[in-house]
């Protein structure tokens, strides 16, 4: 395919707010395409006298949600792009979008499983996607998340993956927090590490398809750990954001 | 399309930077302070005493350094802005490391060399038209501010060549094939530009 990418006026249709920090855009694209679960949108925003920013994020919606794409954003503190969208924006304005990108972090029902997913905070948008695209295509490869986030209240899509973990599809879903926890915590309660990655990944056998998207410790330590109990390194597909921490 | 569209209520959070700073930012970039890491897979620990970097392909004859090899070959230092696809720029990054130019004189190139793909040590590859890698464009780093290069940055080794997006600075690079014909790379054959001009946004394939 070699056709550009052309940018296009998205409308917000909805805007709905996952946690405290989160907020799900819905975009009308009047030139909707497929995209592939696990891929992202470019946004650009332009000021009167010309000034750009632009940045990407994760596609939270199904492929099979046709006509519009949902992107969970979160409010990264002094973010240009992302407190604009959340304290700015509205239903109804118009934001200068291009995609579908990305060919490498993607998850189709077609390609199997079993399917390890890990995400660290809002990294489970793209997740979210290929969970999404999974219950849409009627797919049963079984498949694991793995959820860090600080606080219960920082659970994106909770809910949600609660009732999908419930559908009897074959699909679990495993809560760590680890800066605080609600009294009666049954989850998780520390980082990822290589004993939490063994009873979690464990029962997908030795070759599960992985697919890793958080801050870059977080993907660091998970991709690491999946390594040390055997997993080969050409199943294990990441995607990293934020400072490096060194 | 769309060239002049203005979001309502944008201003943006202009950087308090001199004008001669803005101007080494490409359309669409945005400083940052920090080093972001980015990578397809796992990272790799690629141990020293198996580590060789060599130049193959279209050459007469290929040739290869081990590690004590390689950092006995003639260092410089190189103090260069950095610009990834994924919109964050960094200035003024520091390294140490051997010039590609330095590199090449060890070789007799093929009159029909005219791309290189850089490879690496987990199976990575990026492609480049030769001249972007001559001239004082590119070069092999194995520090970075003074450091060993740090693996989650490449390290042992890493290439980098600050004129092109930052996904051509293979990281973990461990040889250099010259080519007569063009051949897309990793991210080259996943929608990115094949050559990844930041001052002319070659973000995408078709940009």
């Amino acid at each position: 395919m070699n056709l550009p990418l052309q940018w296009q006026l998205a409308t917000i249709a909805a805007v709905r707010s996952e946690t405290p920090e989160v907020k799900t855009f819905s975009l009308h694209l009047p030139d909707w395409m497929r995209h592939r679960a696990g891929q992202h949108y470019d946004l650009r925003l332009r000021a009167a006298d010309g000034y750009e920013a632009q940045r990407s994020y994760s596609i939270a919606s199904a492929p099979e949600t046709e006509g519009q794409v949902q992107l969970t954003i979160e409010k990264i503190n002094d973010g240009e792009v992302s407190s604009f969208l959340h304290e700015v924006a509205v239903v109804g304005d118009r934001i200068e979008v291009r995609g579908p990108i990305g060919g490498y972090f993607v998850w189709e029902a077609a390609l199997g499983g079993p399917l390890l997913l890990i995400g660290g905070g809002s990294g489970v948008v793209p997740l979210m996607a290929m969970l999404r695209h999974r219950a849409a295509a009627g797919s049963r490869v079984p498949t694991r998340l793995l959820l860090s986030a600080r606080s219960y209240d920082d659970l994106i899509y909770r809910e949600e993956l609660d009732a999908l973990a419930a559908d009897g599809s074959g699909f679990e879903v495993f809560y760590t927090l680890t800066r605080s926890q609600p009294s009666d915590w049954h989850g998780y309660s520390r980082r990822i590490d290589a004993a939490m990655l063994a009873t979690v990944a464990g029962p997908l056998g030795r070759t599960p398809l992985c697919y890793i998207c958080g801050p870059t410790l977080l993907v660091e330590a998970a991709a690491n750990g999946l390594a040390e109990i055997g997993v080969p390194a050409n199943r294990i597909r990441t995607e990293r954001f934020g400072p490096s921490g060194s | 399309m769309a060239n002049e569209f203005v979001t309502r209520g944008f201003v943006g959070k202009r950087q308090a930077s001199s004008a001669t700073k803005t101007q080494r930012i490409p359309p669409g970039q945005h400083e940052v302070k920090d080093f972001p890491v980015l990578s397809a897979g796992p990272t790799p620990r690629v141990a020293l005493d198996r580590w060789s970097f060599t130049i193959e392909g279209f050459v007469r004859e290929k040739v290869s350094w081990n590690w004590d090899e390689f950092l006995k070959l003639p260092a410089q230092q190189f103090t260069v802005d950095i610009h990834c696809v994924t919109t964050w720029s960094k200035l003024d990054t520091r390294w140490t490391g051997v010039s590609v130019d330095t590199l090449l004189e060890h070789v007799e190139l093929d009159p029909r060399a005219a791309f290189v793909t850089a490879y690496t040590f987990e199976g990575y590859t990026t492609n480049m038209p030769l001249p972007d890698i001559l001239n004082g464009r590119a070069f092999v780093a194995y520090e970075y501010d003074g450091l060993p290069l740090a693996a989650a940055h490449g390290g042992p080794v890493r290439l980098v060549v600050p004129h092109l997006y930052f996904w051509k600075s293979a990281k973990w690079v461990t040889g250099l094939r010259l080519m007569d014909k063009d051949r897309s790379g990793f991210w080259e054959s996943a929608g990115y530009n094949n050559h990844g001009d930041p001052w002319k946004e070659e973000r995408y394939t078709g940009d």
